[in-house]
């Protein structure tokens, strides 16, 4: 098969591997862990909500609050493992700092339009456009904030200054709630546009 | 247990609902169903409803929690202490919780009530709500977390736990304190003996200066800051020092056992 067939523009980058079996391991188990915690989470959320609603026994996980614990509090090893092997892989070799910078605004600005319009170009997925640095850039600092308030919501004694740093342990819970909530408006994003692209699917499944 | 639990429908009681089921049976077939262990797994089988959630998940999750009891007292540190507050950080109205309304809230009679001692203990005297009154208290304002999330500031004064278990020549290299308590169904909590000593575990007499009030768990409440707070026990009834892990309540239904805070 040629690789002429697949891209015009960018012959060598269509043939080589764009997404490592390193990055497609951790990124099905992060995927496993993260609809977990936060199916889990809902439950939890459950038994007292923060705000005037609460989530369908529908897409809970666990069926009552110390099932929801106990996947919560499962599911969190492979996502704390999985993330911490991912952080460390991907500064180690490169691969945050060649994929993920560098983000201008005016970049950000460009992209925003040319993806509005249907004016982007998908032809090279190796490279990432300014509006996608963002988002991954982004939804790694979400990813270790949720992490670290969800800490100081499990330890407010043993981690207390942990649980300071987010301004005590009521406030915790509202940030734990809000990475929850941008981690789901990213993955509806995300996700949406998988399915737009197939051949990103594809990348994040065979490789290529 | 916790397979059992997430078969439970809200606002039904599963009791009721065996005892229920029972008295529906014809005499012959209760009392087998009742010889037979009545449970809620059982009338799940009677009823033919499926068990959904598959045994070796459970199993999993049950070893998980272990696991992280595991990893809590490994990180558990006896000597820092839980955050302390203002008086005017005080939470009012303190939020009365537990598994059954204040109305069905025990009544313990202080003038009968006696702590009983039991287990690895030099002196296995019981003690009179008198006798423990003339403990050295301590006052704490600390935060009272609850394993459904939302935490409440209060004010306890009562003798610190490691006091009373040094007067009654307890073997501190023991396990567990194991609590049992006046509550309706039979509520009890081991607490791990790390914790027992940790200087803010405490034999609460007092809420916010007064008298315990029955809500709060008349006469004698276990107050344990670097805990959840149904591993706090209220209307306590005895303490048995115990190499033996006895379960509890909650923590039988899948609560984790540590739940340190």
């Amino acid at each position: 098969m040629s690789s002429m067939t697949i891209s015009d523009h960018h012959p060598a980058a269509a043939a080589k591997v764009i997404q490592p079996a390193w990055v497609r391991a951790m990124h099905w188990a992060n995927a496993v862990a993260i609809v977990v915690m936060i199916t889990s989470g809902w439950q939890i959320y459950n038994a007292s909500p923060l705000f005037k609603f609460s989530f369908s026994s529908s897409i809970t996980l666990g069926g009552w609050l110390g099932g929801g614990l106990l996947w919560h509090f499962a599911a969190m090893w492979l996502l704390m493992v999985n993330g911490l092997l991912y952080l460390v892989t991907g500064l180690a070799t490169g691969r945050f700092r060649r994929k993920l910078l560098p983000i201008t605004p005016s970049g950000v600005i460009a992209d925003t339009k040319a993806a509005l319009t249907f004016k982007l170009s998908h032809g090279d997925l190796s490279k990432y456009n300014n509006v996608q640095k963002l988002l991954y850039a982004g939804i790694i600092v979400v990813g270790i904030v949720i992490v670290l308030s969800g800490l100081s919501i499990w330890k407010p004694v043993q981690l207390q200054y942990l649980t300071a740093l987010f301004g005590g342990y009521d406030i915790a819970r509202y940030v734990h709630f809000t990475c929850m909530a941008l981690i789901c408006a990213f993955l509806v994003v995300h996700v949406a546009l998988a399915l737009l692209v197939p051949k990103s699917l594809r990348a994040m499944i065979i490789g290529r | 247990m916790g397979r059992l639990r997430s078969l439970l429908i809200p606002g039904v009681d599963n009791k009721l609902l065996v005892k229920d089921a029972a008295k529906a049976m014809p005499d012959l077939a209760r009392r087998r169903f009742i010889a037979g262990g009545a449970s809620l797994g059982a009338l799940t089988l009677l009823t033919g409803c499926n068990v959904t959630d598959s045994l070796s998940a459970d199993n999993l999750l049950a070893q998980m929690s272990k696991f992280n009891d595991a990893v809590q007292a490994a990180i558990f540190n006896p000597y820092a202490l839980a955050p302390t507050f203002p008086e005017s950080a005080i939470t009012k109205p303190f939020p009365f919780n537990a598994y059954y309304e204040l109305d069905d809230a025990p009544t313990v009679n202080g003038k009968d009530w006696k702590l009983e001692v039991r287990g690895l203990v030099d002196n296995k005297k019981s003690w009179t709500l008198d006798e423990l009154y003339k403990l050295p208290q301590v006052k704490q304002i600390t935060r009272h977390i609850c394993v459904e999330g939302w935490s409440a500031i209060g004010s306890w004064t009562g003798t610190p736990l490691r006091d009373f278990l040094k007067l009654v020549g307890a073997d501190t290299r023991a396990k567990y304190c194991w609590f049992q308590c006046a509550d309706t169904e039979g509520y009890n909590s081991p607490l791990d003996m790390e914790t027992a000593l940790h200087p803010q575990t405490q034999m609460t007499f007092k809420f916010a200066d007064e008298i315990l009030p029955r809500a709060y768990g008349f006469p004698m409440k276990i107050r344990v800051p670097t805990k959840l707070g149904f591993k706090n026990p209220k209307y306590v009834m005895s303490m048995e020092v115990t190499n033996d892990y006895k379960g509890g309540y909650w923590e039988d239904q899948g609560y984790n056992s540590f739940s340190g805070s």
